[in-house]
């Protein structure tokens, strides 16, 4: 703080800092980039340990025998399933009443703002059923929960097998100190808000559903299981929840612990675990799965039904059979036991989950980066915007100083013009984003040939391009020529704004707030008028948030080793938009409001001081 | 000695009159004079007239699990607040007699629970009871200062039944109207009662071991001998209370004795401790047989409900026994099998008692019990959430009022002006509210109302609240895990199903079967619903040290300086000239010329 309070050695820093500006606004960027590949490297990584007390180390023999029932569970249900063509509700009810559980059911209903084609819905209306295993004195306060959807066709009946005889199996014990709840949900993700919603009486969505009847106090932690084959190679772990939220770390924990008991192969984004850390292959690997999860993240879409859970502070994650035609295999029982375990282990909570990390990343199941390792590398690169903030401030401050008093009043009434109108006009521009492509489909679709959900993409593809020519000459219509001042005052306004936006979307969400700064942070750094116009705006473009969003859908595929075609990846990435209103019109995620309203408008004032004349 | 003739009511009187004349009434009310001069004379050695039964209830239920119901009641004609001591005690426990003349206790219930009691598949319980522990006394009018002894009394209870009953006024409420005294006495003034309930309170052996030994014969002979702990807390519901009140000695309430009830319920579970199968004996159940009453009860029996087993068709059960009782228990008219344990005749030729219920049919159906309620917190945010409780009226045709009643500790802050009760869709108005707002750290918020269930109906009661951010030394050792809102109490008067039913008309003679209600009308029902487990805003006490070193630094040298800076006026000042300048300067003064 003496530094800053003698005059000498203030302007000493501030020179040095505004002179080598650009070389360490440069450093910055690399080094924040280097910092983040180095994660995935073993020394910036900590081994998994278990945090919570009460799931360490016990005695437990797990004794649960009836996975070849499971499977002929499940074979009655994919039976019952065809013959009603849809959820057999009278035929669940009925078997988990003969399991000795409380039986009860949800109706719901719920009509998209537009048809979703990926998975051909519309009007949706389906039926929860799930019964309520009461634990013998135990007064209703904490519930444990396993769900399974009832997936079309004849994917996940191993899993409602398994749920059903889990739970026969769970109900003859006497250890139980919480209820457990088993949901078979319909229509995977819409199903879950539903029955969410309705145990905590809240409607965020606007969902229609019927009051649930029974409950069993506050969900302490649930396990969403999805089993689509007899035959299991190896489990997978998935954790990215809505709005990039996730489980706390111990429940990842529990589930590599109870997988190296067992000898079961567990994946990980799809990916094995290797030993070789120290070798470049094996470092490459851990970085393909760091960043396969920083994107999955980014996208802030629920990735298993487990991601509705997070926002109700209940601790969840999806645990997937795969079965990749591997030699080594593993029997239903083994994932019962598997599932068992970890349900005994849930058992023995004595308070929330909340002793491990909420924040982390994990280049592999056995090894995690923390909060306090991954935020320097976003704080190097917010670090750029706030010494390009105080390189403009410095030249700001500096012209006054040589003019009279009389020229600096007018220039900087006429600055607050030049900086609002382009606030307001491509923040106006957002909400046209964000609002339009749901409420003008109908129009689109009379007068153009397309079907709904495209009619919506393409509307908010139009508006996103119209956007690029609208605002960049408006200031001259309110104060006439734009000056030197003026473009410096709005890039400063602008850089600000990005900082703090960028800042508060990696606290909430690191990888988004990551990813948004690498495309982000050059174009906030380096554009000014004087550049030459076509290869910058070039560039800009290829920088902007939409194509951020290309270039995340394309590598999330090369990543996960199914390479797509341009003409692929364009449907995908066509198909990711809509995905992205669904989501939020569904769920409540909030990356669409996001990048719509607060990112896009942001990115169009550097647009705006590109094209400043 | 004066001797007091009794008190004849007066209608008993007349009818009394009107049969005999007045001569035989005259020697009636002498020969009543001379018994009572007798028994006096003979409690006065005795210190009071004794008398204890023990009695065992066991109702089959339709889920395929099993109640057991025990009764112990122990009366004793003893004055505690006569001016003499009472110091001699035979069947009453000394400690519970002591408790009484100490703290001028009036009326005493108290109940420990494990489990929650499901009523949806159970029906209703002899006795109700909240999980966890639940205290509630009437004291004396004599009592000046009930707060000091209430918490003096909860603290001797505790140490009596090895529990951790920490009750003040922080959670003890006086309800105006849910809890009326239950022995006779006309002192209403809720001034003079404290209820509170702990429901985290977690019930075992340790709490079990003491109140056997309340009983006279302990847990050596008759019924007692069923209560091993291995096989009790091997069940879906427990529950045990302690129950001291005053009653009439006689139907001319000429005196009043004290009753000591000890109960305790038990349902055994299908799956769990009974593998699956339709099949309970007592052996099943508690690992015991009986072979004896115990020897200082007047009576004791077994019953067996088996009012849904008429002519056999749903269970047996071995061995049979004429005796048959019919009572109208809960509303409903019950037919019981009376197992007579003073009976040598009843054990048997292997002089050992074991009940044996067999079920032929296996379908469990959830009940549809006249009045239920349940409760739950919705919302999902640590700022603010709403209490929902629901109260399902299943009358065909009959609405009843029900009284609410809600402890809340005080770190929800409730806003009664968001109370709303609402039934079929429309307001319900209470036609009684009585609530005490709570102060922090001193009281709880008592809510009590009086609301009319349409039939057929559901009322839902909600009510918004704040989650309070406590401070730091408030929370307990395990902040995470959550804060407990005991359970709500429901007390009604419900309409009887023997009332309601008319198939039973054409068994009755015709001139008896007009009016449909010629038993009871009603019968009072107490329900709890769950216990809420509410989580408040919890502060990281992970790293406590941590937090507060860094705390302590940034407020330190950040805020230190960054205030210095902003409150500083900054001059430019001129270095201080060097030693030789300033004497030189000296010297110029000294000599009158400007200095350098």
């Amino acid at each position: 703080m003496g530094l800053l309070s003698d005059p000498t050695r203030r302007r000493a820093l501030i020179s040095l800092l505004t002179r080598l500006n650009t070389p360490i606004c440069a450093v910055c960027y690399m080094a924040g980039v280097a910092w983040f590949m180095g994660l995935a490297f073993e020394p910036f990584t900590l081994r998994m340990h278990m945090s919570e007390n009460a799931m360490g180390s016990t005695m437990v023999e797990e004794r649960f025998q009836a996975g070849e029932r499971a499977l002929v569970t499940a074979k009655e249900f994919g039976v019952q399933k065809n013959k009603a063509g849809g959820m057999p509700v009278d035929w669940l009810v009925k078997a988990m009443q003969d399991r000795g559980l409380e039986v009860f059911t949800q109706s719901f209903s719920r009509t998209l703002p537009f048809p979703d084609e990926n998975k051909e819905r519309f009007m949706v209306k389906g039926t929860n059923v799930y019964g309520i295993l009461r634990a013998p004195r135990a007064p209703r306060t904490e519930a444990l929960m396993l769900t399974a959807p009832c997936s079309q066709g004849n994917d996940n009946n191993q899993a409602v097998g398994m749920l059903l005889v889990l739970a026969q199996y769970f109900r003859s014990q006497v250890y139980w100190a919480k209820d457990i709840i088993f949901l078979v949900n319909e229509h995977d993700l819409i199903g879950m808000q539903a029955w969410l919603e309705g145990y905590h009486h809240t409607n965020i969505t606007g969902m229609e559903w019927s009051p649930l009847q029974g409950r069993a106090g506050a969900i302490q932690a649930a396990l969403s299981l999805e089993l689509s084959s007899d035959v299991v190679t190896s489990l997978d772990i998935v954790l990215e929840g809505l709005n990039g939220q996730l489980p706390n770390l111990d429940l990842v924990n529990l589930f590599y612990a109870f997988c190296q008991k067992f000898d079961v192969l567990c994946t990980f984004q799809g990916k094995l675990q290797r030993n070789d850390w120290d070798s470049p292959s094996g470092y490459s690997h851990a970085v393909q799965t760091m960043m396969l999860m920083v994107l999955k993240q980014a996208s802030g879409h629920s990735w298993g039904d487990h991601g509705l859970f997070l926002r109700y502070q209940v601790e969840a994650v999806t645990i997937k059979g795969i079965n990749s035609y591997r030699q080594y295999k593993t029997t239903t029982t083994t994932v019962g036991r598997l599932l068992e375990g970890m349900y005994r282990k849930l058992n023995n909570l004595l308070e929330r989950l909340h002793q491990s990390f909420f924040f982390y990343l994990l280049p592999s199941l056995s090894h995690f980066v923390s909060i306090s390792y991954y935020m320097p590398a976003f704080g190097l690169l917010a670090a750029i915007l706030l010494l390009r903030a105080l390189n403009l401030w410095v030249e700001l401050s500096a012209p006054p100083a040589t003019e009279d008093g009389v020229a600096n009043v007018e220039q900087s009434s006429s600055g607050v013009l030049s900086v609002v109108t382009p606030l307001v006009i491509s923040h106006l521009t957002g909400v046209a984003l964000y609002t339009l492509p749901v409420h003008f489909q109908e129009m689109a679709v009379e007068h153009f040939p397309v079907s709904e959900t495209e009619a919506v993409v393409l509307t908010a593809i139009a508006v996103y391009t119209a956007g690029l020519a609208l605002p960049h000459n408006t200031h001259r219509f309110v104060s006439g020529e734009g000056t030197e001042q003026g473009w410096r005052v709005l890039k400063l306004v602008a850089v600000l704004y990005l900082a703090v936006l960028l800042g508060c979307t990696a606290l909430l969400n690191f990888s988004l707030g990551f990813i948004l700064a690498l495309t982000l942070v050059p174009v906030a750094a380096g554009v000014t008028p004087h550049m030459p116009k076509f290869p910058t705006a070039c560039v800009m473009v290829v920088l902007s948030p939409a194509c951020t969003l290309l270039f995340s859908v394309f590598a999330f595929h090369e990543l996960q080793e199914t390479p797509l075609s341009f003409q692929d990846t364009w449907l995908l990435f066509l198909s990711v938009i809509s995905q992205g209103i669904l989501d939020h019109a569904l769920y409540g995620a909030l990356v669409f409001p996001l990048l719509a309203m607060l990112v896009y408008p942001c990115w169009l004032l550097f647009w705006n001081i590109l094209f400043w004349k | 000695m004066i001797v007091t003739p009794p008190r004849l009511s007066h209608t008993k009187k007349k009818m009394v009159l009107h049969r005999c004349g007045v001569t035989v009434a005259l020697l009636v009310l002498i020969s009543l004079s001379v018994i009572v001069v007798a028994s006096r004379q003979e409690s006065t050695l005795n210190n009071g007239r004794h008398d204890f039964q023990e009695e065992l209830v066991i109702s089959p239920l339709q889920s395929g699990d099993i109640y057991a119901s025990f009764q112990f009641r122990t009366l004793w004609e003893a004055d505690f607040f006569g001016g003499n001591k009472v110091s001699h005690y035979r069947l009453f426990p000394k400690s519970l007699g002591q408790v009484i003349s100490k703290f001028s206790v009036r009326e005493l219930h108290i109940s420990l629970t494990q489990g929650y009691w499901r009523t949806m598949q159970w029906g209703q319980p002899y006795q109700p009871s909240p999980p966890g522990a639940e205290l509630w006394v009437w004291f004396q009018d004599s009592v000046t200062d009930v707060d000091g002894t209430w918490s003096e009394l909860t603290n001797v209870l505790s140490g009596i039944f090895c529990a951790s009953l920490n009750f003040d006024s922080i959670n003890s409420i006086q309800p105006s109207a849910s809890f009326k005294p239950l022995g006779i006495g006309n002192v209403t003034d809720h001034r003079f009662l404290r209820y509170a309930t702990l429901p985290r309170e977690t019930v075992c052996t340790e709490n079990l071991t003491p109140w056997k030994k309340l009983l006279p014969c302990g847990s050596k002979a008759g019924l007692a001998v069923l209560l091993k702990s291995e096989k009790l807390f091997h069940s879906s519901f427990h529950s045990q209370a302690v129950h001291i009140r005053p009653v009439c000695q006689d139907a001319q309430c000429a005196t009043t004795s004290w009753e000591l009830r000890q109960t305790l319920n038990v349902v055994f579970d299908l799956y769990v401790s009974g593998q699956g199968k339709r099949e309970w004996s007592l052996f099943k159940m508690f690992s015991r047989t009986l072979t004896e009453a115990c020897p200082l009860a007047s009576s004791s029996k077994i019953y067996v409900d088996v009012s849904d087993n008429s002519e056999g068709e749903d269970f047996v059960l071995s061995p049979a026994t004429p005796l048959l009782r019919q009572a109208v228990v809960l509303g409903d008219r019950r037919t019981f099998s009376v197992y007579d344990l003073t009976q040598k005749s009843t054990f048997g030729t292997t002089s050992s008692l074991n009940l044996l219920i067999r079920w032929k049919s296996s379908d469990a159906h959830m009940l549809r019990p006249l009045l239920h309620a349940e409760r739950y917190v919705a919302g999902y945010r640590l700022q603010s959430g709403e209490i929902h409780t629901l109260m399902y009226n299943n009358h065909p045709y009959r609405s009843f009022p029900v009284l609410l009643l809600d402890l809340v500790p005080w770190y929800l802050r409730l806003y009664i002006h968001t109370l709303s009760v609402t039934s079929k869709g429309k307001t319900n108005r209470p036609s009684y509210i009585h609530y005490e707002p709570s102060k922090d750290r001193v009281k709880p918020h008592t809510l009590e109302m009086l609301v009319q269930l349409p039939p057929n109906s559901v009322t839902e009661v909600t009510v918004h609240f704040d989650r309070i951010l406590l401070k730091w030394t408030e929370y307990p050792p395990d902040p995470n895990h959550g804060f407990y809102v005991g359970s709500s109490v429901v007390s009604s008067l419900v309409p009887s199903i023997v009332a309601m039913d008319t198939n039973a008309t054409h068994e009755c003679p015709l001139f008896n079967s007009f009016f449909p209600s010629k038993e009871e009308t009603s019968y009072f029902v107490r329900l709890y619903t769950e216990p809420l487990l509410v989580n408040l805003p919890t502060p990281d006490f992970s790293m406590p040290y941590n937090v507060i070193c860094l705390t302590c630094t940034v407020v330190a040298v950040g805020y230190g300086s960054l205030f210095n800076l902003l409150t500083r006026n900054f001059q430019i000042g001129e270095p201080r000239p060097g030693v030789a300048k300033r004497i030189a300067n000296v010297i110029r003064k000294m000599r009158g010329v400007p200095p350098l």
